[in-house]
């Protein structure tokens, strides 16, 4: 076991006491920093440079096909702590062939950007991988309705991510061949 | 009437003024206010007599010194303006004390008039001509506002007094070091 | 000198007073826009790179000129003004209103008074002769600075009292304390000054500011001959003037904003451009006394022509010294951390004073020993 050493502080010599070396070196250390770069971003001419898996604003995003991915089973309204998602569930219109096996779809998709608090929690509970708090960090309106997003404005801010599951095409392929569980 | 013959009414109104106002008034920092605007306006006086030397030295020493102490004492002391109405002089301390200053006034009068120093008509002044320079009788100083003549006639013809008046104030110093200093020795040593 | 212009009373007096107001409005500028120079160098030691938003509408158009004058920012201390004229102006109910109002008043007259014996060059007239540049250039000025500038503090202690506020309160209560405890270092630390730049058997006295800035052309500056004098008096001139590490009335850390933490608006704005222009003409006294005022350089004689070129140059010498000193203070602040207010009164009165004393004692010895030898026995 390494040996315990108690240093001696030596006593302050004369200089030292004076403090007036000190207050040079700490002139210096200052003035040396006058002429390094700056690091201010000038904001709205630059733009930070935002880093993954950032949690910006909530927003519901497309698979590649651009179908809607949302079957608002409503998890992320009830698991969002400030109780800022609101959603009106609705059945998948008759149009969309290929989704005929999703149940439901969301009829109005609502976030109120004034109570949400960014935790992510919609995007972590979320089955479908439909909501992402993505890059959007910049959010602002003139009044209160400006900042409740609707589902149009959801998915324009969210676009389409890219899948790896397509889970409800294997799951109608799974359905024609007879093994529907 | 001169521009200077105006000014010295405006600032005498003022030194005058400031100081009743200081006596009357009854919240303690007006009066300590008052006794600033007083100061300064005696200051402004000696300016008029060409006493540059005094004039800054009143405001250095009296208005920016002693009056910021005793501004500090009043609102360290948070004294209100009850504090005045606790304390009415009685009628004999105040009987005394109006007769006390009415002869300070008539004693002062005297002896001034004798030497000449209170000014009438056909008195002579007390004063060589400050054109001149060097006065006729050995014993006094030059009139000077010279501030090399003030230390000289503070180190030459008023030694001992400087050095009596500086005695006085080296042992208020200590006086005050004492009476400050906590008296009992065993307290000290923590 | 002027002896072309009309011999009339209230000429004079109106040319007297068109000086004091450009003496003002050439002060006024300097705290102004050493309030840019604190913003832009604290930017600058920190990595930032400050105000550089505001622009005149026509200036800004000027090719290049234009956006260089953005980017430093030179147009920040107008709009700076401005704001502070059209804020609201809040009273709060609690305060004591007379002396509140009248507390910035206090607080700004007697650091505009003195910049009225502050010399700032010196004029070469074609005849030959020359006369120093000041709006009144006394015999006595540096005491009459002194004694002006004590007065400043009424102003903070007042706005202290009068806010009812317990911060502020103890704003003004520091500062008065403050202001006592360094005076007594600052004049100590001058009087050595005063015995090294009075020949013996001189009319003039020593204290005439401009007879000591005289004294240093072609000779060594006083803060080489006076180090220790120097140091002391500009610790002081940091505790006088309410500078970091001495800004004990506002400390915001421990009490908001100190003595104006009710003050708002214009209010605030006439203390802080006195604070400012105390600053100023803190760093032209220094300059004055320590740094050879408008000469060129220690141990050289004055380079530029004795007319009216050299007197130009030679203001603008000295205001180049007074810039320096005030980036000086403005480096200070964002150098050193503030000190606790035990350990400024320990500093002023057991070391600063001592050394003060000391600093006179010593000097005294030199010059007796320096004028016995030169005089000749009689």
């Amino acid at each position: 076991m390494a040996k315990t050493v108690v240093l001696e502080r030596k006593p302050l010599s004369l200089s030292e006491r004076t403090y007036l070396p000190q207050i040079v070196t700490g002139l210096k250390t200052t003035f040396s920093n006058m002429f390094k770069p700056k690091v201010t971003l000038q904001y709205p001419e630059e733009k930070p440079v935002i880093p993954n898996n950032y949690r910006g604003v909530p927003t519901l995003v497309k698979d590649p096909n651009g179908r809607e991915k949302c079957v608002s089973c409503q998890l992320c309204e009830f698991v969002c702590p400030p109780k800022a998602i609101r959603i009106t569930p609705g059945s998948v219109p008759d149009d969309q062939e290929d989704r005929e096996h999703v149940e439901k779809a969301p009829q109005e998709f609502e976030i109120n950007m004034l109570r949400c608090i960014y935790c992510g929690y919609c995007q972590e509970v979320c089955p479908e991988e439909a909501i992402f708090l993505q890059d959007q960090y910049s959010s602002s309106g003139y009044s209160r309705e400006e900042m409740v997003n609707n589902k149009q404005k959801l998915y324009e801010l969210g676009g389409t991510l890219p899948d790896h599951h397509y889970k409800w095409d294997k799951k109608k392929e799974a359905e024609e061949l007879g093994n529907a569980h | 009437m001169s521009a200077v013959d105006f000014l010295f009414w405006v600032f005498a109104v003022l030194s005058v003024g400031g100081g009743l106002s200081m006596v009357f008034s009854k919240h303690p920092v007006s009066a300590a206010m008052f006794m600033i605007v007083s100061l300064v306006a005696i200051a402004a006086l000696f300016v008029l007599l060409d006493a540059f030397f005094l004039a800054v030295l009143q405001v250095l020493v009296y208005a920016g010194a002693v009056m910021v102490l005793f501004l500090f004492i009043i609102m360290l002391l948070d004294v209100g303006p009850n504090a005045a109405k606790q304390k009415i002089v009685h009628w004999k301390v105040g009987i005394l004390g109006l007769l006390s200053s009415i002869s300070l006034v008539f004693v002062l009068f005297l002896l001034g008039g004798e030497a000449g120093y209170i000014w009438s008509p056909d008195s002579e002044s007390p004063w060589p001509d400050p054109k001149l320079g060097v006065s006729s009788a050995e014993d006094i100083l030059p009139f000077s506002t010279n501030v090399s003549s003030f230390g000289y006639g503070l180190m030459t013809k008023y030694m001992l007094p400087v050095q009596i008046s500086g005695f006085m104030l080296l042992a208020a110093m200590i006086g005050v070091i004492i009476l400050s200093k906590k008296s009992d020795p065993r307290e000290n040593d923590s | 000198m002027f002896d072309w212009l009309p011999q009339n009373v209230w000429f004079s007096v109106g040319l007297k007073v068109f000086f004091a107001l450009m003496m003002i409005g050439a002060v006024m500028t300097m705290a102004g826009y050493s309030v840019l120079a604190e913003r832009k160098v604290s930017a600058w030691m920190q990595g930032r790179v400050g105000p550089n938003r505001t622009a005149l509408p026509f200036i800004d158009y000027i090719p290049i000129i234009g956006p260089f004058l953005r980017k430093l920012g030179i147009f920040q201390p107008l709009a700076d003004g401005l704001k502070f004229l059209f804020k609201e102006e809040i009273v709060p109910g609690h305060v004591n209103k007379f002396y509140y109002y009248l507390a910035p008043l206090v607080a700004l007259v007697p650091a505009l008074t003195t910049m009225t014996v502050l010399p700032f060059g010196q004029m070469y007239w074609p005849d030959g002769t020359t006369s120093i540049l000041a709006l009144a250039d006394l015999e006595v000025g540096i005491l009459f600075v002194f004694a002006v500038s004590s007065l400043g503090v009424y102003g903070i202690a007042l706005a202290g009292w009068s806010s009812n506020n317990k911060y502020s309160f103890l704003g003004g209560i520091r500062s008065s304390a403050q202001m006592i405890s360094y005076e007594l270092a600052m004049g100590l630390s001058l009087l050595p000054v005063f015995l090294w730049v009075a020949v013996p058997g001189a009319q003039e006295s020593g204290l005439s500011i401009s007879g000591i800035a005289n004294s240093q052309e072609g000779a060594a500056w006083l803060f080489l001959v006076q180090p220790v004098s120097a140091l002391v008096f500009l610790i002081a001139l940091f505790a006088e003037t309410n500078r970091l590490p001495f800004d004990m009335p506002e400390s915001e850390t421990d009490l908001v904003g100190g003595f104006h933490t009710e003050y708002g608006s214009f209010k605030f704005g006439i203390f802080f451009v006195a604070e400012y222009a105390h600053i100023v003409i803190g760093s032209a006294i220094f300059t004055l006394l320590f740094l050879g005022g408008w000469h060129f350089l220690p141990f050289m004689n004055d380079p530029w022509p004795a007319n009216w070129i050299g007197t130009l140059l030679g203001v603008g010498w000295f205001l180049a010294k007074t810039v320096f000193l005030i980036f000086f203070f403005i480096w200070i602040r964002w150098t050193l951390p503030r000190f606790r207010y035990d350990q400024v009164m320990h500093l002023g009165w057991t070391k600063l004073l001592p050394l003060a004393l000391a600093n006179l004692i010593v000097y005294v010895i030199i010059v007796t020993l320096i004028d016995q030898s030169n005089s000749t026995p009689f």
